[in-house]
């Protein structure tokens, strides 16, 4: 028991140097050119493949797109908590730091302290039999080595700051005794206890009641703007990210395929994957019982993608180019807004796309279009 | 569902719109959720086992007869409720009823022992396998399977004889506490690969949870994550089984009693008392049904408790 602890001891001291002097300029989070493949029977599978990005401190990242498409392997793969079939490729540097290619107990310095993770599901992310005081105060006193007093006082200080009542008695509780809303707050409080610079938020909501979404959203971002904390949010729906990052990443396929202020990217479009998904959130202007239009098809094959652009299978703007050629990462008007497409969204070139596409009744892919009324609609309409 | 209701307005409580306060429900009372019970057999089988430990515990200040040299010539191999003999004597006209529950110490720490031994190695390299998992988990199954598919009276009977050479009679004879250690540390290594195989089939499962992940990520040492968030939660199986496993435990010492491996002759054990009485299994039915009987109803109530154990002790983890 004490030989262990004098290993924690040395071990706080090599962590506390190394943190002591990062330096304070550039980007806290540096992601360059990341590929995270999966070895699996059928194959590779390339979840993430080539993605690079900054994130500046105390700002907030989004990362949208549908399932499958590499959100939540690109954020494990940032924090180092992939499973052993995984290879990771490229870059990362933490405050000047590289990290792409530390084993697990390096990362096990930066974890808590430094970068924390929200899990999606808050059911599950919970130790069943440990009471919700313990489950916080456990890395408290493990990272911060502070008294079994001073650690409970934070921990209900964490508790009330997330916003749950009666914190004296949650504490004594255990996970089952609460609610899915409350569980996600206990996580949020867990993973905010020691203070990290950078919060990965993995799709916090998905799990949750539509009521308790927004606060939890909320509470995230009232906490990131108030710690000066970094965070990176992950998540399916435009509309979580839409008021509450500086910058968003849409993710297809394991691939960035527009990246941009958050309001450039709502204002000037320009992947049609990402009009694409505008077009599929319902909105209140809308008319009663208007179709939605849905994205026609799923996300390729991991294993063996499309030559060409991945997304052409599925883009009512596809050409022939599309299927020959991937576009590379162009940058748009608006500083920091990049996109990858031939014929991007709001463009003369896109707009001939789609009316060529129109005119032929399906695209150089196959999939039919066509127009009813104002809206397109895409795939075989029963 | 009142419990439920209850969080659902608290929330509201917690929630922008704190004009919704006012509908909060009051707190259930406290009793609706704690009640479970675990039902009479399971009182039986616990009134049971205490007074067996008790009178094991206890043999040596209990107002019995002497086990060994109490010598009732008057009176050998007597049958139940004769003058001063309950349980009748054995052909040596040693009271029955005084070498059962001196032959309970033997038995029990026997049972107990070897399977707090096994829980313990057994435990710890389950765990270890099963969240390691990789080839820390393929040496270490392997082991347990190679270890399983010896037969248990075998490799127990092999165990003791190695480790006690003058096991089968000889030369001064072992004492009765060096005998009982060594007993305890064949059978409790027969079950170490019991126990590490349902540890670690659980730890398996335990191990892949999101949670633990989770502690991960919050940069807790392999080894906390393992006592800390994996095993409380394997804990309940591994003592369900544990129980069950002093009961296989019990009838192990028995069977090694008939090859004269158990406790050193005139000492008793359960088992030996059954052994002992081989040649005049119709003259003094009470010798060998006594101890039996005992062996029955704690085997018996050890199975029953373990059931209890897993059904009362189920990790909850949803609200209903």
């Amino acid at each position: 028991m004490s030989r262990s602890r004098l290993k924690l001891g040395r071990h706080r001291d090599r962590r506390a140097d190394r943190f002591a002097d990062a330096p304070l300029d550039g980007p806290l989070l540096d992601v360059d050119e990341v590929q995270t493949h999966f070895k699996s029977e059928r194959g590779l599978v390339r979840a993430v493949d080539g993605v690079s990005f900054a994130l500046e401190r105390g700002k907030t990242i989004g990362i949208v797109g549908e399932s499958g498409c590499g959100k939540s392997v690109l954020s494990r793969s940032i924090m180092g908590l992939l499973p052993s079939n995984a290879v990771r490729h490229g870059s990362i540097t933490f405050e000047g730091r590289e990290i792409g290619k530390a084993a697990g107990n390096v990362m096990k310095q930066y974890w808590g302290t430094q970068m924390a993770m929200v899990f999606q599901d808050p059911m599950t992310s919970l130790n069943p039999v440990m009471r919700i005081g313990q489950q916080i105060m456990e890395s408290l006193r493990f990272h911060l080595d502070v008294s079994k007093d001073y650690a409970e006082e934070t921990a209900l200080a964490l508790l009330r700051s997330v916003g749950i009542p009666e914190a004296e008695r949650r504490m004594r509780e255990y996970p089952h005794q609460l609610s899915g809303g409350m569980r996600q707050r206990v996580m949020i409080a867990i993973a905010l206890a020691c203070g990290p610079k950078l919060l990965f938020a993995d799709e916090p909501t998905t799990a949750l009641d539509v009521t308790v979404q927004a606060q939890i959203l909320d509470l995230l971002q009232a906490q990131q703007r108030e710690r000066f904390m970094a965070m990176v949010l992950v998540t399916h729906d435009l509309g979580v990210v839409a008021g509450r990052t500086d910058d968003i990443a849409v993710m297809y396929a394991g691939r960035i395929v527009e990246k941009a202020p958050t309001r450039a990217l709502f204002t000037q479009t320009r992947h049609p994957y990402t009009e694409a998904l505008l077009k599929s959130i319902p909105k209140l202007a809308q008319k009663s019982h208007t179709r939605l239009e849905a994205i026609t098809g799923r996300p390729p094959d991991l294993v063996r993608p499309p030559a060409g652009c991945k997304f052409a299978p599925r883009c009512p703007y596809a050409q022939e180019k599309c299927v020959q050629e991937e576009p590379r990462l162009a940058d748009a008007e608006v500083p920091g807004h990049a996109f990858r497409c031939h014929f991007p969204v709001g463009t003369e070139a896109g707009r001939d796309a789609l009316a060529r596409n129109l005119a032929a009744g399906e695209t150089a892919t196959g999939l039919p279009v066509r127009k009813q009324g104002d809206a397109l609609t895409t795939g075989i309409v029963v | 569902m009142l419990e439920s209701d209850n969080t659902t307005n608290i929330e509201t409580v917690a929630g922008p719109a704190g004009g919704f306060a006012a509908i909060a429900v009051e707190e259930p009372p406290e009793e609706v959720f704690q009640k479970r019970r675990i039902g009479i057999m399971a009182w039986f089988a616990i009134a049971w086992l205490t007074i067996v430990l008790l009178a094991a515990v206890l043999a040596p200040v209990l107002p019995l007869k002497d086990p060994i040299g109490g010598f009732d010539y008057e009176h050998t191999k007597a049958g139940m409720f004769t003058a001063g003999h309950i349980f009748g004597t054995d052909d040596t006209g040693n009271d029955v009823l005084s070498r059962v529950v001196w032959g309970a110490q033997a038995s029990m720490l026997i049972a107990i022992g070897s399977i707090l031994f096994g829980l313990i190695i057994g435990g710890f390299l389950g765990l270890v396998a099963g969240y390691r998992g990789g080839k820390t988990d393929t040496v270490l199954s392997s082991f347990f399977n190679i270890f399983l598919a010896f037969p248990q009276l075998v490799l127990a009977l092999t165990l003791v004889a190695v480790l006690a050479p003058s096991a089968s009679g000889g030369g001064g004879g072992p004492t009765w506490g060096r005998r009982i250690f060594v007993v305890i540390l064949a059978v409790g290594i027969v079950s170490v690969p019991i126990l590490a195989r349902i540890t670690r089939a659980n730890a398996l499962a335990w191990s892949q949870r999101e949670f633990v992940m989770a502690a991960r990520a919050q940069g807790a040492s392999s080894m906390r994550v393992m006592f800390r968030e994996v095993l409380p939660n394997v804990l309940p199986a591994m003592l369900s089984i544990a129980l069950l496993g002093v009961a296989v435990v019990i009838t192990l010492e028995g069977a090694l009693a008939l090859f004269g491996l158990s406790v050193p002759a005139p000492n008793p054990s359960w088992g030996n008392m059954i052994y002992s009485q081989l040649s005049a299994l119709d003259e003094a039915p009470t010798v060998w049904m006594v101890p039996s009987a005992l062996i029955f109803l704690s085997v018996l109530s050890f199975n029953y408790l373990g059931d209890v154990v897993r059904a009362r002790f189920d990790v909850r983890e949803g609200a209903l």
